[in-house]
């Protein structure tokens, strides 16, 4: 018979030895998937990427439309959806006291947060590429865009949120008018925090495959126009490992191994401005 | 007990609630002009929320209303027609704790003004110096007005928030505790600061030290749950309350 | 005094502050109307199927586009399934991290611990598809035969474990699942571990606590609603995630106790057919799929909330 005393301990010793095994185990998939990327993917990685368009099976060829592609509808969707989240996520911290539409769209804007990405390409494939009736870089934009929007209200209000009520008395009590409060007061103290949730939001969509799918579909060539459907890296690479081809699938893992070293250094990025954010307040 | 001749503010039958709180009861009181008068009490006295009347600031929250009248030069500005960023460009305040803005130093002063004055760049830079000058300030940041206003430190940063209240010229400056986070040596600054104040502007201040009170005020009132206990001259409330609760308050026995 | 404050200029100021507030409330209303859109769209794309097949569609496993037959049941099995096995492993494993991170860890260790945890949940879904497909199936198809060994004769679950080892499937969909999930349940674990005032856990320990009964007798009470919130979330994720799941699934449209069998999710389902769909029924009913997702994660989403707001008031009442 064991003491109670001992028994204690044995339970205490096994179950953070199985907390350590976990930890393992969580590290475990990183590296062997990080792993996977640079072996797979390095070997792939060459200036042609840069500088050449997706091939047809057989040949030689790069990325090079995709990466743009990719990049283009990004940045349009972080410059669609940025400005509505801030003035969104603005009026939920500053006026969301009174009324019913704050409560409301707080709670919807926590469901679009988590509403699968494929059923936002689909929606967008409904309203717009159906209605225009061709795939468009135009759609995939507004697909990305949509994901990004509830990302930036709810940093927006919660950074807001962290602004003292003084400050804000502060800046009324010299007879400034809201609309400057919070302007030139309120959301300049929240730059750094909302900037951090932008990035976010950018390196999410910059790996987003699903909403792509159904709106901008790809493009075998280059194509700046926004009106066509448009290349870009998630689905390439998706198309392309699918495919039964060799050189396609090496290709794309060298975008995986692009994609993946892009979406981190946005997430390193976000850290280290959101830890540039002055601690005064 | 009201010897006042000149007064700047008159408070007739002033009730405010937080909700359901009846938190001022029936507060009548007249503030002189070019003064400074206290206001005292225990903790949760309503001493602050009173203050907070004077320029509405409690018009941000939902839920607060005052009633009653408070007459500022003639006009009862708790009329729903006052306007109230007018009335706050008159009303200057200053809080607990330090606010400045995430800006720079010239540009903390200058915000309030460029609310109400188009200033040229010159005047601009002279209403600068002048209300760092009053705040007794201009010396520490003379050389750094570019620099960002929260690198000071917390005094420079109180006397800064003093600076950009008296910069847009108002007429009354309501001080909430303003030493209450400071050190000693800055409290003194501040205390200093008042005295040469008064000679401008009609100054409320709330504050929970007693000695702080004594030292820099003409005139003291001392609340008690929401109501006005008494009211008069700072020498007299101290040395020969009239009645025993200010007196229980002021010598300590209180509680 | 008037001089001073040109009435114009307060007008102004009124003025403008009144479009502030309205152009804020404006884009606030949007993201209402986004929503609402989105369950319009979904529905009015979904009637011709809705006609079609009514309820039954919920509960019809036949999925065939030649006869123009369709029935929800499979992939909406998938999409459970695959979250269940994805929660069953990956909330006691974010438990053991987050527990280790606060806990165990030195400090030192702890920075890049949490750093390593982020990397996890940055990776993009499209990734751990790829390396699932071709790295993680082919050596998970040699585990599987010691699973069907082991657990395939067992009582109850046994059926769930019996089949060929091909190496996709729902179980491989469901474990690349939990990868994903870990790391989003576990920051939020540690997160909400971390805020728990020292003087609690300092009290527990000074009675002679071990580390395990202060983190599950006082750290996990504690922090029940944070945690809750944070299973929710890895839920969330788990049930729209698209690509990872449609590289390993299998994408067949049948019915099959196996876990090892290959299967179908909602997201997969219409990550590989929509843009192929020929004809406004199948069309349809592929997005009535999309229109079953968004409301499980409707309702999965609200009912949380619920939990939370209970479990917060009764935290409330207690205090």
């Amino acid at each position: 018979m064991l003491s109670l005393y001992a028994r204690r301990r044995l339970i205490n010793n096994f179950n953070l030895t199985i907390a350590l095994l976990t930890m393992v185990f969580g590290l475990f998939w990183l590296v062997w998937i990080l792993w996977t990327l640079v072996a797979q993917g390095f070997h792939g990685l060459s200036l042609a990427m840069f500088t050449q368009m997706t091939p047809p099976p057989g040949s030689n060829g790069g990325l090079l439309n995709a990466i743009a592609g990719s990049f283009v509808m990004t940045m349009i969707a972080a410059l669609i959806g940025t400005p509505i989240g801030i003035l969104a996520g603005t009026y939920l911290a500053e006026f969301g006291q009174r009324g019913w539409l704050a409560p409301i769209t707080r709670f919807v804007n926590d469901i679009l947060l988590s509403a699968p990405s494929i059923v936002i390409g689909l929606f967008v494939y409904e309203v717009y590429v159906a209605s225009v009736g061709h795939f468009s870089g135009w759609a995939g934009s507004l697909a990305l865009a949509l994901i990004v929007i509830p990302v930036v209200v709810r940093t927006t209000e919660n950074m807001l949120r962290l602004v003292p009520n003084s400050l804000r008395e502060a800046a009324a009590a010299l007879g400034a008018p809201q609309w400057k409060v919070i302007m030139l007061v309120t959301l300049r103290a929240s730059t750094t925090g909302i900037l951090t949730g932008i990035l976010l939001a950018v390196a999410r969509i910059s790996g987003e495959t699903a909403p792509l799918l159904f709106t901008a579909l790809n493009n075998q060539f280059w194509s700046s126009n926004m009106n066509q459907p448009m290349a870009n890296l998630p689905v390439v690479i998706f198309q392309f490992a699918m495919s039964p081809y060799e050189d396609w699938q090496r290709l794309a893992w060298a975008g995986a191994l692009l994609i993946t070293f892009m979406v981190l250094i946005l997430n390193i990025l976000a850290r280290i401005v959101f830890r540039q954010k002055t601690p005064s307040h | 007990m009201n010897e006042i001749t000149n007064p700047k503010i008159i408070l007739k039958d002033l009730n405010f609630h937080y909700g359901s709180y009846h938190a001022l009861k029936s507060v009548n009181l007249s503030i002189p002009e070019k003064k400074v008068t206290a206001f005292i009490g225990p903790s949760g006295c309503g001493k602050s929320t009173l203050l907070r009347t004077f320029n509405r600031m409690y018009e941000l929250y939902p839920k607060q209303k005052a009633t009653g009248e408070i007459i500022l030069d003639g006009e009862n500005i708790l009329d729903a027609q006052q306007d109230l960023n007018r009335l706050r460009a008159k009303v200057g305040m200053v809080f607990q704790k330090p606010t400045p803005f995430p800006m720079s130093i010239f540009d903390n002063i200058t915000f309030g003004v460029k609310l109400y004055e188009s200033l040229s760049k010159r005047d601009m830079a002279d209403r600068v110096e002048w209300a760092l000058r009053k705040a007794a300030l201009w010396n520490e940041v003379k050389d750094k007005l570019k620099q960002n206003g929260t690198s000071l430190s917390g005094g420079q940063q109180q006397r800064l928030c003093i600076a950009r209240a008296i910069a847009v010229k108002p007429e009354v400056v309501l001080l909430d505790e303003p030493a209450s986070a400071l050190d000693p040596i800055s409290t003194a600054h501040i205390e200093e600061l008042i005295h040469e104040l008064k000679k401008d502007y009609t100054i409320i201040i709330v504050t929970h030290n007693m000695q702080q009170a004594a030292r820099v005020s003409d005139y003291t009132a001392y609340m008690y749950l929401g109501e006005l206990i008494e009211f008069g001259n700072t020498d007299m409330i101290f040395t020969t309350p009239k009645k025993t609760a200010t007196e229980d308050y002021i010598t300590g026995k209180f509680g | 005094m008037s001089k001073l404050f040109p009435d114009t200029r307060l007008k102004r100021q009124h003025l403008l502050d009144l479009a502030f507030l309205n152009i804020t409330r404006l884009f606030a209303f949007l993201v209402f109307a986004i929503l609402a859109g989105i369950v319009v769209t979904l529905l009015i794309g979904s009637l011709p199927s809705i006609k079609a097949f009514g309820f039954g569609f919920l509960f019809s496993p036949e999925w065939n586009p030649v006869t123009d037959q369709f029935g929800a049941l499979v992939p909406i099995i998938g999409t459970l399934a695959t979250s269940v096995i994805a929660l069953l492993i990956g909330i006691p494993a974010s438990f053991g991290i987050a527990l280790f991170i606060t806990e165990m860890s030195p400090r030192w260790l702890k920075r890049p611990l949490g750093i390593a945890v982020e990397l996890l949940a940055g990776i993009p879904s499209i990734i751990y598809g790829m390396w699932g497909l071709f790295v993680f199936a082919p050596d998970f198809a040699k585990i599987e035969p010691w699973l069907t060994d082991h657990l395939g004769n067992a009582a109850l679950i046994g059926p769930l474990f019996q089949g060929p080892p091909m190496g996709i499937g729902m179980l491989t969909a469901g474990l690349i699942l939990a990868i994903m999930v870990i790391p989003f349940i576990a920051s939020v674990m540690r997160d909400v571990f971390e805020i728990v005032p020292p003087l609690l856990k300092e009290s527990a320990y000074g009675l002679g606590a071990t580390t395990w009964e202060v983190v599950w007798h006082v750290v996990l009470p504690y922090t029940k609603i944070g945690v809750v919130g944070g299973i929710m979330l890895g839920l969330g994720r788990a049930l729209g995630e698209t690509m990872a799941v449609t590289f390993v699934i299998g994408n067949a449209h049948e019915l099959s106790a196996s876990l090892l069998m290959p299967g179908n999710s909602i997201s997969s389902a219409l990550a590989n057919e929509f843009t192929e769909a020929v004809g406004p029924l199948y069309t349809s009913a592929l997005i009535e799929l999309g229109l079953i997702l968004f409301l499980i994660t409707f309702i999965v989403l609200s009912l949380s909330k619920l939990l939370l707001m209970q479990l917060s008031k009764r935290e409330g009442k207690q205090s």
